[in-house]
């Protein structure tokens, strides 16, 4: 039973004390900027069509199965408040970190887990560079910006994709109402926890991702392994701390 | 210009290490290893036996589990990471992966170290890196990428990139697995070279026991630019020693002709002349 537990906690200890050394590097010499603009390329630019793309159709999906819950109690004219919310506190955050796990955890497990099995990452610190400064804190400093930024855009293109639904195809609201109500529906409240959520799952998405790739060991087949890992481990990792952010929020 | 060889100081030496990575064995048990200046050492041994985990634990990369590193004369077994940085700068290595930088240019890969260690631009070291990189003939191709190379010819970057800041200690990660004959013995060469010219201090990992023949055997005569037999009674043939590791334990040491006496079936399977019949 011990023995169960053991491995998980190894490495949860592991990613805590990697986010801390990571985090502390942010203010520390050498900084990497280079290597932090083209991490915030593949990161933040690299995911901006697809995380469009996403937003709109679940914004309009969500305005579509909205438009007969509402239309059953005769409150069609909310669905540009519950797109709003929906979408700002929980689907625009989860879904975009979602997508950039998938793109980016796996990514960065895959290019560090090779580095480490061609022992680049030996050699790294062989010739005197510290590879949680070269390789680490650039991928967290490039997620925890782009992916707020990300989630904004998502956010907004969903909001857009429901009004598509909501006002020209079902005609369940003027335009004017749908804008009103969606705006007007947003508390602080909402902005702050749906700006937390990405900064807390950019942490998750980078760091597990990095953990993940150092830790390979075992060839090639060690690196499939890892990016496997890293991508299901902070997916399930996304799903349990939106869980218990939203429970915080939703006591305030 | 070779340095002189005259104070003989104590450069390397490993005391009763062990290491695991898990409680049922041991990757690493109670190995003692002592390198002097001028000193070589050929490490032989099995797939699997813990070579690449010695060097490792020489160069401050893994945290043995029980004993002591000392190098260049300090116990460096506690150094916290910077400090290690310090003391890694005057070896120089070459890993049996290679560890050369996808992301680098040859000329980046090797110009690295001093790039990296001393501040200088990529400009000032140029010509340095240049002329390391023909050394290993490998002049032409300092705009390539690793991946652009042939296994050989990253052997080489790697040769190149190990020395290039004149380290006191030199250390070589299998340079020869998976090279035809005659790459492996240019290999060989260059290895040699470079242990005339910096007179550093070498120790060399190996699957083949030509390699360990060789080193024990020949010198680079920089006159005629070829290798020549070394003299019975010169002190570079004391220094070389062979150690051969079997399951984490170093089970022999000693010199060339020893290693041809052993009787030992598994110590004998890495001597030259046992192993040709
Ligand atoms: N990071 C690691 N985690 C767990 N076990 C490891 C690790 N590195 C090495 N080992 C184990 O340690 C043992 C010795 O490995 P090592 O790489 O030193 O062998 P070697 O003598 O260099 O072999 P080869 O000649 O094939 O390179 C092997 O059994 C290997 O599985
Ligand atoms: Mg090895």
């Amino acid at each position: 039973m011990l023995d169960i537990l053991k491995s998980p906690i190894v490495t949860f200890q592991e990613f805590i004390l990697l986010a801390g050394r990571a985090t502390t590097n942010i203010i520390r010499r050498p900084f990497y900027a280079s290597d932090v603009i083209l991490q915030m390329d593949t990161i933040g630019v690299g995911s901006l069509p697809i995380t469009i793309l996403i937003g709109f159709f679940s914004g309009a999906v969500m305005a579509l199965q909205m438009s007969r819950a509402l239309s059953q109690y005769g409150a069609t004219g909310q669905v540009g408040q519950i797109t709003a919310i929906t979408l700002v506190r929980e689907m625009g955050p989860v879904l975009t970190a979602l997508l950039v796990a998938g793109r980016n955890a796996s990514g960065i497990a895959s290019e560090l887990g090779s580095m480490k099995v061609t022992e680049q990452i030996d050699a790294m610190r062989a010739l005197g560079t510290d590879p949680v400064k070269k390789l680490v804190t650039p991928r967290l400093i490039a997620t925890c910006f782009t992916l707020p930024l990300l989630t904004i855009v998502a956010d907004f293109i969903g909001i857009i994709g429901g009004y598509l639904v909501a006002v020209p195809l079902l005609a369940l609201t003027t335009s004017s109402q749908y804008w009103n109500n969606a705006w007007r529906a947003l508390e602080y409240n909402d902005i702050a926890q749906g700006l937390l959520k990405p900064l807390v799952f950019a942490y998750i998405i980078s760091l597990v991702g990095c953990l993940y790739g150092i830790r390979t060991t075992g060839g090639t087949q060690g690196v499939g392994r890892a990016t496997t890992q890293a991508v299901v481990v902070a997916s399930v990792w996304i799903f349990v701390c939106t869980f218990l952010i939203t429970r915080v929020f939703v006591n305030l | 210009m070779p340095r002189a060889a005259t104070e003989r100081t104590c450069v390397l030496r490993l005391e009763n290490i062990s290491l695991s990575f898990d409680e049922e064995s041991k990757v690493l048990d109670n190995v003692s290893l002592e390198m002097w200046t001028g000193d070589t050492k050929i490490i032989l041994g099995a797939a699997g036996a813990g070579k690449t985990v010695m060097f490792k634990v020489a160069l401050g990369l893994l945290r043995p589990t029980s004993g002591r590193i000392y190098l260049f004369g300090e116990d460096v077994t506690d150094y916290g990471e910077n400090r290690w940085f310090d003391v890694r700068a005057r070896i120089g290595v070459l890993f049996q992966e290679g560890g050369l930088f996808d992301s680098l240019t040859i000329e980046e890969n090797v110009a690295y170290p001093l790039v990296n260690r001393y501040h200088k631009t990529a400009d000032e070291v140029h010509p340095e890196v240049e002329e390391s990189l023909q050394f290993v003939e490998l002049g032409h191709t300092l705009e390539k990428f690793p991946s652009e190379l042939s296994g050989g010819m990253r052997r080489r970057v790697g040769i190149a990139r190990a020395g290039i800041s004149d380290p006191d200690l030199l250390l070589y990660d299998s340079p020869t697995a998976g090279l035809d004959p005659i790459t492996a013995n240019n290999i060989m060469a260059l290895i040699i070279q470079e242990r005339e010219m910096r007179n550093a201090t070498s120790a060399i990992i190996s699957h083949r026991f030509q390699d360990g023949h060789i080193m024990a055997n020949f010198r680079y005569n920089p006159e005629s630019k070829r290798l020549e037999q070394i003299p019975d009674d010169s002190p570079l043939r004391r220094g070389t020693r062979f150690v051969v590791m079997r399951e984490g334990r170093i089970v022999f040491e000693g010199s060339e002709r020893e290693l041809d006496a052993s009787a030992d079936p598994y110590i004998a399977k890495f001597s030259m002349m046992r192993s040709a019949h």
